[in-house]
């Protein structure tokens, strides 16, 4: 059975939820074969084999730290050419498409962006992906060359094998002059704020306009449920809270179990960012605000007495 | 941007000898707020039956752009765009907020092209600009959202491409830009020339003034063809995609779920809820 390679995304070897996801997934079209690009395999070498990766391709390079995306594509490019692999799968991050997008010129190939599904169809890997601020479900296959897949967070749950990494290889990349144009002079991690991340949260409470700039009692009803926050583009453009928590075309596209909007209306710009979640619940002081439409719950009341009673009711009901 | 090299090449599309050459993509979309759908016949994106605008995230790119040329002295700054007839809408809008010129990339076989034939495209009209320091372009396209083509673009070309740019700053041969991400908030430097795709927090859009509007009406838009790019018109649209869409299915509209009013009990009855769903 042909390889299906899967860029592992990891920090230091912790490897993240979603490439445990891309592991399942590659199941069904061949051969999971991990790429591990950086430092750090040690750590990661148990959960990846778990997972299903029989063979993983390990490059450590300075270069894959201290530039920008092209070192990673270019080593993504090497192992791909000379596994001949049958597909790329890697997460849709902001960095995960960018290495897809050059892996796809580089290799000549086509490439499928935010996947939330795939399949096998007559040999042939088939993705089903949701456009439009979620209006369309449309199904696609790549046509000529390797496919390049990225894939959402949550799109399928991650399913253990049980087994264990049955071969390392240690690649070699000579890096282009290309490589090192754009370089990392600083790094200051984001302070860690112990909620789930957003993209891969199983449950996300967000806050518009109508929590006033008080996220107090979105935050305590989000920790009740072990959830992440979100917030919308009002919230975050008035400054009541970071940009990195937007939900919406402009900032995050989130697919959680659960989401709970609180005081958002529900513009396009936001339904776009949460649209296939797959339970919706809103609290709106406004019941004509368009985002009931699409609630499978909702509550029209104010925010700041709904909120802190579901969340007391909860904490009550956990014991 | 006085320090621009010496040896810098005649002048391009202004018919002068910039210090500095800023290309920014500006992309005609069909206006996210109405319904949006597809060709029946080969399942692309129906840009004729939508009203069509600026995609919002390109007037970002084209701010900044501004910015830049009015902190420094010969900073030029060409808005360019692929699409069919219509889409040099999205130019003029560009021209109003100040850009001072415009190119319309327009053929019927790009009809259908995938985001690897926007990139190679565009990349053969960046070259045909010539001397091209800066290509700013928005964060996504308000209708295929892939962000890709940045990337895509400056592969072909060869440059560094910096995405997702929060604050940018050019100084002699480097843009200095920071980018809060997901773990962390990075400071990226990279050699110019360079792609660099911002974000909608890096600055806030001017709205045309009435003169912009009145001077844009004299600005030089210039139409090329993938004759005029040395582009083969059996590289790029429909039938030479690299992807093809097998089906196209409208969602179901959500069904509307059970909506109660808060009567002092709200909160108990969305706990009840969860409850019932087994999320708690």
């Amino acid at each position: 059975m042909a390889e299906i390679l899967v860029l592992v995304d990891h920090v230091d070897g912790a490897v993240r939820k979603t490439t445990l996801e891309l592991l399942t997934l590659a199941r069904r079209a061949g051969e999971p074969a991990a790429v591990f690009l950086g430092t750090g395999f040690d750590a990661a070498r148990d959960t990846l084999g778990e997972y299903g990766a029989a063979k993983v391709y390990v490059v450590e390079a300075p270069e894959l730290e201290q530039y920008l995306v092209v070192p990673k594509a270019e080593a993504l490019a090497q192992i791909a050419q000379s596994s001949g692999a049958a597909g790329v799968l890697l997460t849709s991050s902001p960095e995960g498409k960018e290495i897809a997008a050059r892996l796809a010129v580089k290799l000549g190939s086509g490439v499928i962006t935010d996947a939330i599904d795939i399949t096998v169809v007559a040999s042939e890997i088939v993705t089903t992906q949701s456009v439009f601020a979620g209006g369309y479900t449309v199904t696609a296959q790549v046509t000529r060359g390797t496919p390049v897949i990225t894939v959402k967070p949550n799109a399928v749950t991650p399913e253990a094998t049980g087994g264990s990494v049955g071969a390392e290889e240690k690649v070699a990349v000579a890096f282009s002059d290309a490589a090192t144009k754009a370089r990392i002079v600083d790094r200051k991690p984001r302070a860690a704020t112990g909620r789930p991340e957003l993209t891969e949260a199983s449950i996300v409470v967000s806050g518009g306009r109508g929590t006033g700039g008080d996220f107090a009692p979105v935050e305590a009803l989000a920790d009740a449920l072990g959830a992440a926050v979100g917030a919308s583009r009002a919230a975050v453009d008035s400054g009541w809270y970071p940009h990195a928590y937007q939900v919406g075309q402009t900032g995050k596209t989130v697919s959680p179990q659960l989401y709970l909007a609180c005081g958002i209306s529900g513009a396009i710009q936001h339904r776009a960012g949460m649209q296939t979640s797959k339970t919706i619940v809103v609290v709106n002081k406004d019941p004509e605000a368009p985002i009931f439409a699409m609630a499978d719950f909702g509550v029209v009341g104010d925010l700041h007495t709904v909120l802190p009673q579901a969340t007391a009711e909860i904490q009550k009901r956990k014991g | 941007m006085g320090a621009a090299p010496a040896s810098r090449n005649p002048p391009g599309l202004g018919g002068r000898n910039p210090a500095m050459k800023i290309v920014t993509l500006v992309k005609h979309v069909p206006d996210a707020t109405a319904d949006r759908t597809f060709n029946a016949a080969d399942n692309t994106t129906d840009r004729a039956g939508v009203d069509g605008l600026l995609s919002e995230l390109d007037e970002y790119a084209v701010e900044e752009a501004l910015k830049i040329a009015e902190a420094g002295d010969g900073v030029e700054i060409v808005a360019l765009t692929m699409g069919p007839d219509g889409a040099d809408a999205a130019l003029k809008k560009a021209l109003q907020m100040g850009a001072d010129s415009g190119v319309h990339v327009v053929d019927d076989a790009l009809h259908g092209s995938d985001a690897l034939a926007t990139a190679q495209v565009l990349a053969a009209a960046i070259a045909k600009v010539g001397d091209v320091d800066l290509v700013l372009t928005g964060m996504a396209s308000t209708d295929g959202s892939m962000s890709v083509v940045p990337a895509m673009l400056a592969e072909h070309l060869g440059l560094a491409h910096v995405g997702f740019v929060g604050e940018l700053t050019v100084s002699g041969a480097t843009v200095t830009a920071r980018r809060d991400g997901d773990v962390a908030s990075e400071t990226i430097e990279a050699d110019l020339p360079a792609v660099v795709s911002v974000t909608d927090q890096i600055n806030e859009p001017r709205y045309p003034s009435f003169k912009g509007i009145m001077a844009a009406k004299k600005k030089p838009v210039e139409t090329w063809t993938l004759a005029d790019l040395g582009v083969d018109a059996g590289a790029v649209g429909l039938d030479a995609a690299f992807s093809v869409v097998r089906e196209v299915t409208k969602r179901p509209e959500r069904t509307a779920g059970t909506v109660v009013t808060d009567e002092g009990d709200g909160g108990v009855k969305l706990a009840e809820f969860l409850a019932a769903q087994k999320f708690i």
